[in-house]
């Protein structure tokens, strides 16, 4: 297989996003004053380097706050990165202008997790769905109806809901809304962000269901980010792991549960509650998230980490390959 | 074993404007003492109004209309609120989804648990805090002293999940009420309460009804599960039991779309259709709609019977090939 070889549909190389946290008021005077305080910066995504083939469904699981929304908007091409550099099919997306730009922004498409928020409520479902499309030129004024009715229909709704407004609907009925808003640009690239979190299992199944569904009839690409780790064994190729902004890990997704290599993935895995355990005790990793504005030196997780050895708090693990197709950033590997 | 709490035949509806809600119709089950029963089921069917039925927390206009809820053999359903704010806090807790149901924003957490101890019981302060603290300490709160001095807004959210499951554990309740209390949380740290939770079952004689929609955390936690569509239970029974070998249509639904329980890369199995709404249900079983096994029969309300010993089902048609009499 020439899979390595091939130029990525998406590249992103030493992407890294900061924001910071500006001072209020109070703060601003109290420094003005003499106070020792300072803006304070979240590395929110720190120098992540990943590749994702045409076709691929990568997973991105991490705890709350560690970046992969972040690391999603970005790769989404909706915010800049403020070091690195983002490619499709290998042409730097940040240096393109005009036509060329606009059509970037299609391409890559984001579903987010509260349908709800992300739809505009006086907005009905044929003007959500439509709109862009149409300011894209992708349909006509006289081609409008059939084409959103298309679009609608494909996300397993029917059409004569179009005229209702998003409020009418139930919450996976919301997320077909926003599936069929995504897809109706015609984009190569998907990135869910926790798309399924908010619904129940037994609607979470047909959504889930879709998605696959399309992305064989549409030839989609997918940035699957989702914190329920079952849910990405199941309809991933690859699956990375994010600790505090930094891939630890990644690997196919049957090696990485077959045979997960960093600590924090050892331990999140041991964490997932199974249906297929009974009255067990339950394990734990020990100790609390740290915070992204003070996240711990050299390797992020070595304050929770039962194997953390002296150079652990001193110097950042590189992240490398231990198998083909398997990186891990840990200093246990050598 | 003794009993802790016997839930009868419970109703508890809504009067809108809309029509009469029946968000809870007939709901009966038993929790012993020490003893987890896990409370599942589709978003809007009754969960969560059973648990606050049973601490006479249901507001206008909703009303428990019918049915009683022993505790310790104490009908709570006919109890006044003077007595229900005695129990609450004290012999049973709840705990909230949103911490901040439990937590006051203004109050410094050691001040709130400190009064919390003060309210039902006859203790010098310095044994409210000492209370306090190991209270702290049981959720794995790390250096409970300084810690006790914050402000809620200064926790993050599992932290904050974690005093309000400390106050829970305050007065050593015989019965406490968790509503998804860990679904906000981050595996880690869902991991690192639900093994203090299982702890306090094991060792104090606690009794819990742990609400979730999660089936994996049940199938850890319990001894006994009760699935909920629409307001009634459909199922019952010993947790392991269930979920290797559920009997109602709904049940096996839902475990079937469990992606684990699926082969990696296959479409899930998944339950057709919509919850139906509530104030329009369709005549005879509510899970009719979208059930593969209905039919005529399935025209009149099926009751919930004892198909198997210890197993329960809400089913004309149910599953029993696999379920061992
Ligand atoms: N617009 C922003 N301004 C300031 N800080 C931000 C912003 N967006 C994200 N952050 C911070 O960056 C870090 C990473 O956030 P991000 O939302 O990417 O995490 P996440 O992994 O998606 O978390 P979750 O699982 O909770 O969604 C967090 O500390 C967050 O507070
Ligand atoms: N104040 C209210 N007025 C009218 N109807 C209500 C009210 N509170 C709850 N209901 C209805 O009662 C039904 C049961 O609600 P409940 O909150 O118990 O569901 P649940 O099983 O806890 O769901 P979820 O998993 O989404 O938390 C729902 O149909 C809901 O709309
Ligand atoms: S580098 Fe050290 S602290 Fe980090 S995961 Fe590896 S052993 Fe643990
Ligand atoms: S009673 Fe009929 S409709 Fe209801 S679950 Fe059983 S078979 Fe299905
Ligand atoms: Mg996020
Ligand atoms: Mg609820």
């Amino acid at each position: 297989m020439s899979a390595t070889t091939e130029t990525p549909l998406l590249e992103l190389r030493g992407i890294s996003r900061r924001f910071e946290k500006k001072l209020d008021f109070a703060g601003k005077i109290a420094r003005f004053l003499g106070a020792p305080l300072r803006e304070e910066v979240v590395h929110a995504v720190d120098d992540v380097t990943l590749g994702i083939r045409k076709g691929e469904v990568v997973g991105l699981v991490g705890e709350s706050g560690c970046g992969k929304s972040t690391l999603g908007r970005v790769a989404a091409g909706i915010m800049p990165p403020s070091n690195g550099q983002v490619l499709w099919r290998g042409k730097d997306v940040t240096k393109l202008d005009g036509p060329a730009s606009r059509e970037a922004r299609l391409r890559a498409q984001m579903i987010f997790q509260d349908p709800y928020a992300s739809l505009n409520p006086r907005m009905r479902v044929e003007d959500i769905v439509g709109e862009a499309p149409l300011v894209h030129g992708m349909t006509t004024r006289a081609g409008f109806g059939p084409y959103v009715e298309e679009q609608i229909r494909r996300a397993g709704l029917d059409p004569a809901f179009k005229r209702r407004y998003p409020h009418q609907f139930s919450g996976g009925q919301r997320q077909r809304i926003g599936i069929a808003r995504a897809l109706a640009v015609k984009p190569e690239f998907i990135v869910c962000d926790e798309a399924v979190a908010a619904l129940d299992v037994s609607i979470q199944a047909q959504i889930l269901n879709l998605f696959m569904k399309l992305r064989q009839e549409l030839d989609l690409t997918y940035l699957f980010i989702s914190h329920d780790l079952s849910v990405v064994e199941h309809l991933s190729d690859r699956v990375v792991i994010m600790y505090l902004g930094r891939v630890v890990e990644q690997a196919p997704a049957e090696e990485i549960f077959a045979r997960a290599n960093h600590p924090y993935t050892v331990s999140l895995l041991a964490s997932v509650p199974r249906i297929e355990a009974r009255k067990r005790a339950f394990t734990t990793v020990k100790g609390e998230i740290p915070s992204p504005l003070n996240p711990p030196t050299g390797c992020h997780f070595h304050p929770r980490c039962p194997h953390a050895m002296p150079r652990c708090s001193q110097e950042v693990p590189k992240l490398r390959e231990i198998a083909p197709g398997h990186l891990s950033a840990c200093h246990l590997n050598g | 074993m003794s009993t802790t709490l016997e839930v009868r035949n419970l109703r508890t509806h809504f009067f809108t404007r809309a029509g009469v809600v029946k968000a809870v119709d007939g709901v009966s089950f038993t929790v012993g003492r020490g003893q987890v029963l896990g409370l599942v089921g589709e978003s809007g069917s009754g969960k969560t109004v059973t648990g606050f039925s049973i601490i006479g927390l249901v507001d206008p206009p909703g009303r428990v209309v019918e049915g009683e809820i022993l505790f310790h053999g104490r009908n709570l359903a006919t109890a006044n609120e003077e007595e229900l704010r005695h129990l609450r806090g004290n012999r049973i807790a709840m705990i909230f989804q949103d911490p901040m149901m439990t937590l006051n924003p203004v109050l410094r957490v050691d001040t709130q648990m400190i009064e919390t101890v003060l309210a039902h019981e006859k203790v010098s302060r310095e044994e409210a805090r000492q209370r306090s603290r190991d209270a702290l300490g049981m959720v794995g709160i790390p250096s409970p002293d300084e810690r006790l001095k914050s402000y809620p807004h200064q926790f993050s959210g599992g932290m904050r999940q974690r005093v309000a499951i400390a106050i829970a554990l305050l007065h050593r309740p015989e019965l406490i009420i968790a509503d998804e209390p860990t679904t906000a949380l981050d595996v880690t740290i869902q991991g690192q309460i639900l093994a203090e939770v299982q702890k306090l079952a094991a060792t104090t004689g606690t009794s819990l009804i742990w609400i979730t929609h999660d089936l994996s955390v049940v199938a850890g936690l319990a001894d006994e599960i009760a699935v909920m569509y629409a307001g009634r239970i459909v199922e019952g029974g010993e947790v392991g039991a269930v979920l290797d070998a559920p009997m109602h249509p709904y049940t096996v639904g839902l475990i079937g779309s469990v992606p684990s329980r699926n082969r990696r890369g296959e479409p899930l199995r998944q339950i057709p259709g919509m919850t139906p709404s509530l104030l329009k249900l369709p005549a005879g079983c509510a899970f009719r709609s979208r059930c593969p096994r209905a039919d005529e029969a399935c025209l009149v309300e099926p009751d919930l019977l004892e198909l198997r010993p210890g197993r329960r089902a809400r089913c004309f048609h149910p599953h029993l090939e696999g379920v061992g009499a």
